[in-house]
């Protein structure tokens, strides 16, 4: 694919003498991950759309710590932590924006301790004020009327808040929204959380995304939409397992407003 | 005058709340075994939260069976208790009815009455809260942690009240002055003809003896209170005040670790310099926490207030796909081995002599503590602002940075975080490849 995406990095900002106006943290999925990579581009595409000037680390960014710290190594969690917040203050940041609620969370609490201290938001409160400011249109198109349930990502909605966001950005889609019987600051999470994700599960007799799948089912969604790469990934993990991959997708929020934007 | 009662009186009421003082003294010992915690921030938003969620009972009717009962058993002991001042006041100075004396009788009849309304009610709520344990079953009351004496002492606390609420009633119904003021006898007054058939002399024994039984059983269940789950009724108020008042994401920064990574990231520090003179702090005995004495005192205060009611584990995911984890159990055993520890300082004449045991392992296994996917559906669920997930988070720091006995596939994604910045093995140099594929 040549698709051109203008995506310039903070040193070629730097280069050209120009402070961008947000900084877009990738994070490691979403430079990695081959899903995630695809919920990476189409949120830079409704950034290019909107004319947002933005910068990404690219080769200077490093994970936040946060699977370190949640496994309890604090040592190497502060290293990368002072590692990248050096990188962030030498290019004077003040406002960032991310598609992963575990950078999100990790870079807007605890990077402040460390001498970094930054305006961060989601992705989908950045998408949602580009919205609001008229920035940024968006017609229900494709998902006029679909059944489309919301995954709540814990480092999201029970961590820090913020459950309405992403629930504004479905609405506008002229969507039905509809919600599983444990939602918002009852959420279950995904199971790829406290590092859960980067190892096998304890025994148990259920995996816990096959668990949150299931209940994400019996809302009879079309759409399963997440806000976070590891969910994305547990979620898509679980419709698979029940083999329902044919009947219904798993999409990032700025995948659903890309595509109705058709970009 | 006969002055025997009074001074029998006298002296149950200075055992029994001289023994609770002293257990209270033990505990707060207890609870500052735990390392310094700094809580003093922010005070008008501490005193809310602690009106909201122990005085609103706030979080309570997020389950609104439960919590609709709760409230009728919370309001009932708070407001009963009122009645327990005249007993107090009648049994030092031998009266009969103190308020009787001191209240317009319309006043005073409309008090009691409401006291008897709120103790039927109360005994109401308390059959159907043994009925949830006993006969419903409900799943979070059947959970492992929950065999022996965690499911006696809380059908213990149940009998108790119900006992308590009869014993008023009939103390109450069996007064005949007051039965025949006919004001207040809202509920009393329906139980009395079960006495229809006793003499006078016979209903004052019996009415003597519930007054009797009931104070004292009131000051029984007062000293049974520090050997149960039922503290949180007091303690349900400091710790919500003393609650986590940051985003439930926001994890601490180890001071000490901070220190350690400023020192090697400062291009002029000395790797070789001798300590300062005066450098009087010291590093930390170890990271993270393997027993009580490692965990915070607000930890250590959590686990006393615990109630045990088991809502955290019932949202827990890990718990809810038949993993080993429960947060309920992750303070229970905390407030175990912390009671091990204290009774330990006891025998010991104010040491503690090691016992070749600890929290970690001997209590809360690794296999729990590596189940948590640090969601936060346990702290969210606790009606009094308990954090089970700050007690799981220390312990791992202690496996992963005194022990390095983290699972395999986790010291992996920790080294690819070292090497290359990121937790799968990825150059760093590659980071923005996904802009041209």
């Amino acid at each position: 694919m040549s698709e051109q995406l203008k995506v310039p990095t903070m040193a070629e900002m730097m280069a050209e003498g120009k402070q961008p106006e947000v900084l877009f943290w990738v994070g490691c999925a979403g430079s990695f991950d081959d899903r995630a990579k695809k919920i990476t581009k189409a949120f830079v595409r409704l950034l290019n759309k909107a004319n947002v000037e933005f910068a990404v680390l690219g080769a200077e960014e490093s994970c936040t710590g946060d699977p370190a710290k949640r496994s309890g190594n604090e040592f190497l969690f502060q290293m990368q932590a002072v590692t990248n917040i050096e990188v962030m203050n030498a290019y004077e940041i003040k406002k960032i924006v991310t598609a992963c609620p575990h950078c999100f969370n990790t870079l807007k609490n605890e990077y402040p301790g460390l001498g970094g201290n930054y305006d961060v938001v989601h992705h989908t409160q950045f998408l949602k004020g580009l919205l609001d400011d008229g920035r940024l249109t968006v017609e229900g198109g494709q998902f006029k009327g679909k059944r489309i349930t919301f995954h709540d990502p814990c480092y999201l909605g029970r961590a820090n808040n913020v459950y309405e966001a992403p629930r504004d950005l479905i609405r506008k889609l002229d969507a039905e929204l509809v919600e599983m019987k444990s939602c918002k600051s009852r959420g279950l999470c995904c199971g790829a959380g406290g590092a859960q994700m980067f190892k096998e599960p304890e025994a148990g007799n259920k995996d816990i995304n096959i668990e949150r799948t299931e209940q994400a089912l019996e809302t009879k969604p079309q759409i399963i939409a997440a806000g976070c790469p590891f969910c994305n990934t547990m979620m898509t993990d679980g419709v698979k397992g029940k083999e329902k991959e044919g009947d219904v997708e798993v999409m990032d929020i700025a995948e659903l407003i890309a595509n109705a934007q058709d970009l | 005058m006969n002055y025997i009662p009074n001074i029998l009186f006298a002296i149950a009421l200075i055992f029994g709340i001289g023994f609770f003082a002293k257990n209270v003294k033990k505990l707060w010992r207890n609870v500052k075994l735990g390392q310094d915690k700094d809580v003093s921030d922010n005070k008008p938003q501490r005193w809310k939260n602690m009106a909201m969620i122990a005085l609103g009972q706030s979080k309570m009717v997020k389950r609104p069976v439960a919590g609709f009962f709760h409230i009728v058993v919370y309001v009932g002991f708070v407001i009963i208790n009122i009645e327990v001042l005249e007993i107090i006041i009648d049994g030092l100075f031998g009266t009969h009815r103190i308020g009787l004396d001191v209240l317009p009788e319309y006043v005073y009849g409309f008090l009691i009455g409401s006291f008897e309304v709120l103790a039927a009610l109360v005994f109401v709520a308390v059959v159907i809260f043994w009925i949830r344990r006993n006969a419903i079953k409900l799943k979070r009351f059947m959970s492992p942690e929950m065999k022996g004496w965690p499911k006696n002492d809380g059908n213990f606390i149940l009998y108790f009240e119900m006992v308590l609420m009869t014993l008023f009633l009939v103390m109450n119904a069996t007064d005949t002055t007051f039965q025949n003021l006919n004001s207040g006898n809202i509920i009393s007054q329906h139980i009395a003809p079960l006495f229809s058939g006793v003499s006078e002399g016979g209903l004052h024994i019996i009415e003597r003896s519930a007054w009797w039984i009931h104070i004292l059983g009131i000051l029984v269940f007062l000293n049974y209170l520090y050997y149960s789950k039922h503290l949180h009724i007091l303690l349900a108020f400091p710790n919500t005040y003393y609650g986590n008042l940051n985003p439930k994401g926001q994890f601490t920064n180890n001071d000490a670790v901070t220190k350690e990574v400023m020192l090697m990231m400062d291009p002029n520090a000395d790797p070789f310099a001798a300590p300062a003179e005066d450098e009087t702090e010291e590093a930390p005995a170890k990271f993270g926490a393997s027993d009580v004495q490692d965990l915070s005192w607000v930890n250590l205060l959590n686990a006393y207030t615990c109630t045990e009611c088991g809502r955290c584990t019932s949202e827990c995911p890990a718990n809810q796909t038949g993993k080993k984890l429960s947060p309920r159990k992750i303070m229970m055993d905390t407030r175990d081995r912390l009671e091990e520890v204290g009774k330990n300082i006891d025998v010991n004449k104010g040491e503690f002599v090691d016992d070749g045991k600890q929290l970690l392992n001997d209590y809360i296994t690794k296999e729990e503590l590596w189940a948590c996917t640090s969601c936060n559906a346990c702290t969210e669920a606790c009606p009094v602002s308990i954090d089970p997930l700050n007690i799981i988070m220390e312990m791992r720091r202690y496996l992963v940075m005194e022990e390095s006995a983290a699972p395999m596939e986790l010291n992996n994604m920790m080294t690819n975080i070292e090497n290359n910045g990121a937790p799968w093995p990825y150059n760093q140099m590659d980071r923005l490849n996904w802009k041209d594929e």
